[in-house]
């Protein structure tokens, strides 16, 4: 231990590094692509972590909620009854599965994002104004307008009050038994009152923004580089495959006798599905998918192999341009540590009340 | 109410129809999926076919084929890659004969694997590797029956397959003595060779540290158990990239500034460290579904702490992970990929130098990435078959 000690501070003697965090406050002076705060080489390493960081969770979140959908599709569609449709999506988890990320990666940036694209003259346009090119994908964006605020004001609130009525409501019902329509009512607030936004708002809250082709690139709207469209399709073709094998290990972990049970008991086919087996297949599935979540959260640093400037590519910018190895390895094992740790703590949260609510 | 023979039945549909009607039109929406999903098959496979027959160009594969297998080994030295292979087909046709089903799927990949290599138009394979490719599957289908007629045991085959394992590493590293077996310097080995080595070796050594670091965190000793989940933690907590990073630049640091490791020894320790904290956590699942009256048992008979784990507890609970660890070990075997970004010349790199090496192959990525994909979904594929047959010839799922 202490030659190891030693060994460091001869080394970061010799080599004129420092172990200190000083250097954070220091301007990093080099460039991020794309970031979701505001960043100039001049602003100081902090800041450019802060940029890593925040594009990490950017896609990774966004990364998250894709995959649950594919993945819970492709998990539905392999246990169908039809069963050309079963076979799709076998082939589909086994195509994905048994390949690397790194590759499919390669295969989405390389083999199709940035070869087989067509520049920006000829851009392939979607269904809409959306634009396929080799320097990425050109969609539209509501900007909201001057006098948009109200209707952002009564969107958020309208959130905020289903949310919490749903909560209240539905605590009410278990408690009395008295039937309080909570879907009914969350439901209704959650349109009504952006509705009433809308109308105060002079029915224009939002400006949608399309992409217009100008000399030599598209200007407006919003851009999604090939870096982020590659890293994004790819976690989550990817890490769709193994949440659609963990749904379908969920659902057939329930037994047929309470499908039937419940049938006998008289319920509907939706009452079947969300108050029988759902709730029972949940406590199979939450633990598997939240390991699944930090997978695609870890492997979003593979980012680095094609440029993405998320956590891990930008820590390593920073080990080159300030010459501190083992702080910003520090910084950034820390930061991931936290992330995984946070999911887990908030996913582990949630699977204690599910456990609880069955028994 | 049994049918008299010679009663008249109503006419049966012929069993194809009756099958389709059950699983692909059973309902009005199942009909349209299965037309919806016969349309896409069909758009894609024909979109495929096209791609791969008549617009794809292969030729960054079929030119550079050995440097993706084996990357700069040398060119007159290739006899002993090829008796390294042949050393294998012969373990594994008896390997199959003894130990069963599942060696065969792996078998049945790996030789027809050579006979594509045998009979595709690669351009620098020679008549003679071809030849020796198809005498391959003929020697694994050799041992196959040697084995089976003459009833080999299992022991001997498994110090056969030690020895051997010792012996391919000298003969493709080298012995250095009397100009028999010119050492090969390991920053020339490349390609598959390399991920494959990268793969088993890990894999090899990562087993005993996790089985010890499960053990470790299930001790009593406080310090034992505090230190190894914090490891185990850690290490699970950050991406696989950071850890081969912190072996290439920062543990360097920490060493005698004499003391300089091969890149592909530093990228293998940190998948060793990196798998390992998976293996624990694979054993310990092992180790947690022996009930505890085993335990108990053990000690009523007078074992030790230590024969009650080596003996009763330790067999029992790796028993049941094999499924687990032939999972863990597709894995790692995806995850050499990731070796590239240190700069060890796993099949990946080569595919990224042999693109970025020569100009008229810039427009050629996607048909190169895609052989790659097919190399590692070839191999993932029939591992992940052969761990089902492990599950159901142990019985895993029936317990």
């Amino acid at each position: 231990m202490y030659l190891a000690i030693s060994n460091v501070l001869t080394a970061a003697s010799q080599r004129g590094l420092s172990l200190g965090f000083g250097f954070l406050d220091q301007s990093a002076g080099f460039p991020i692509a794309e970031t979701p705060i505001p960043y100039t080489p001049s602003d100081t390493f902090r800041t450019a972590f802060v940029a890593g960081v925040l594009n990490t969770l950017k896609v990774a979140g966004l990364g998250i909620v894709l995959a649950t959908i594919l993945g819970t599709l492709v998990g539905l569609a392999r246990l169908s009854s039809n069963w050309l449709v079963s076979r799709l999506a076998l082939v589909y988890i086994e195509g994905h599965r048994n390949i690397p990320l790194l590759v499919l990666l390669f295969l989405w940036y390389r083999g199709v994002l940035t070869t087989q694209l067509p520049g920006v003259r000829d851009a392939v346009r979607w269904p809409g104004p959306t634009y396929l090119t080799q320097r990425g994908v050109f969609m539209v964006w509501p900007h909201l307008t001057p006098s948009g605020t109200p209707f952002a004001v009564m969107l958020g609130l309208g959130i905020v009050s289903a949310v919490a009525v749903w909560i209240i409501l539905r605590r009410i019902r278990e408690r009395t038994g008295r039937a309080t329509y909570f879907g009914g009512v969350s439901a209704g607030l959650l349109i009504l009152l952006p509705l009433a936004g809308w109308f105060i708002s002079g029915g224009q809250p939002l400006a949608w923004e399309a992409p217009r082709l100008q000399t030599f690139n598209f200007v407006g709207g919003v851009h999604l580089t090939p870096e982020f469209v590659a890293l994004l399709v790819s976690l989550v073709m990817y890490t769709a495959a193994f949440i659609a094998e963990v749904v379908r290990a969920g659902i057939q972990a329930v037994d047929q006798g309470q499908t039937e049970a419940a049938k006998a008991l008289g319920l509907n086919a939706s009452h079947v599905l969300g108050l029988v087996i759902l709730p029972q297949a949940l406590r199979v599935i939450i633990p598997p998918l939240i390991s699944q979540y930090l997978n695609l959260t870890k492997n979003s640093s593979l980012a680095f192999f094609i440029g993405f400037p998320e956590l891990f590519t930008v820590s390593r910018i920073m080990i080159n341009q300030a010459g501190r190895a083992v702080p910003v390895f520090l910084m950034m094992m820390g930061a991931y540590l936290a992330m995984s740790l946070l999911t887990s703590f908030v996913l582990n949260i949630y699977n204690r009340r599910i456990q609880l609510i069955e028994r | 109410m049994t049918a008299r023979p010679d009663e008249i039945q109503p006419p049966q549909p012929p069993p194809l129809l009756q099958w389709m009607r059950e699983n692909l039109f059973s309902t009005w929406y199942n009909a349209v999926l299965t037309l919806a999903s016969l349309a896409v098959i069909y758009l894609t496979v024909t979109a495929l076919a096209r791609w791969v027959v008549f617009t794809a160009d292969w030729r960054p594969v079929t030119q550079n084929f050995l440097l993706f297998m084996v990357g700069q080994y040398p060119r007159d030295q290739l006899w002993r890659i090829g008796a390294s292979i042949a050393i294998l087909s012969l373990l594994l046709g008896s390997s199959w004969a003894i130990w069963g089903a599942t060696l065969r799927t792996f078998g049945i990949t790996l030789a027809s694997m050579y006979v594509l290599v045998a009979i595709l138009p690669f351009k620098s394979v020679t008549p003679a590797m071809r030849v020796f490719m198809l005498a391959n599957p003929a020697l694994i289908y050799l041992t196959y029956w040697l084995a089976k007629r003459f009833h080999w045991s299992s022991r001997p085959l498994l110090i056969g397959w030690i020895i051997s394992a010792v012996m391919v590493w000298f003969l493709l590293r080298g012995l250095g003595v009397g100009g028999f077996l010119p050492p090969v310097p390991i920053g020339n080995w490349g390609g598959l060779l390399v991920t494959v080595l990268l793969a088993v070796a890990g894999i090899l050594l990562s087993f005993p540290i996790g089985v010890l670091l499960a053990l470790a965190r299930r001790s009593s000793l406080p310090v034992l158990s505090v230190f190894s989940t914090i490891f185990i933690e850690l290490i699970r907590g950050v991406p696989l990239i950071s850890i081969l990073f912190l072996f290439s630049l920062i543990v360097p640091l920490f060493l005698p500034p004499d003391v300089r490791f091969d890149r592909l020894l530093r990228a293998l320790v940190a998948m060793t460290v990196f798998s390992a904290a998976y293996m624990a956590e694979n054993v310990r699942g092992g180790l947690q579904s022996i009930p505890s009256g085993q335990i108990q048992a053990a000690r009523a008979v007078g074992l030790s702490n230590f024969h009650t784990t080596m003996l009763i507890v330790l067999p029992q609970a790796l028993r049941k992970v094999i499924p687990v660890i032939v999972g863990q070990f597709i894995t790692l075997f995806k995850d050499t990929t990731l070796a590239s970004g240190v700069a060890v010349l796993e099949i990946l790199s080569i595919a990224r130098s042999v693109l970025q090496g020569t100009p008229e192959y810039l427009r050629l990525q996607a048909e190169v990435y895609v052989f790659i994909a097919a190399i590692f979904w070839i191999f993932s594929y029939s591992m992940s078959v052969a761990s089902r047959r492990i599950e159901t010839q142990l019985g895993v799922g029936q317990r």
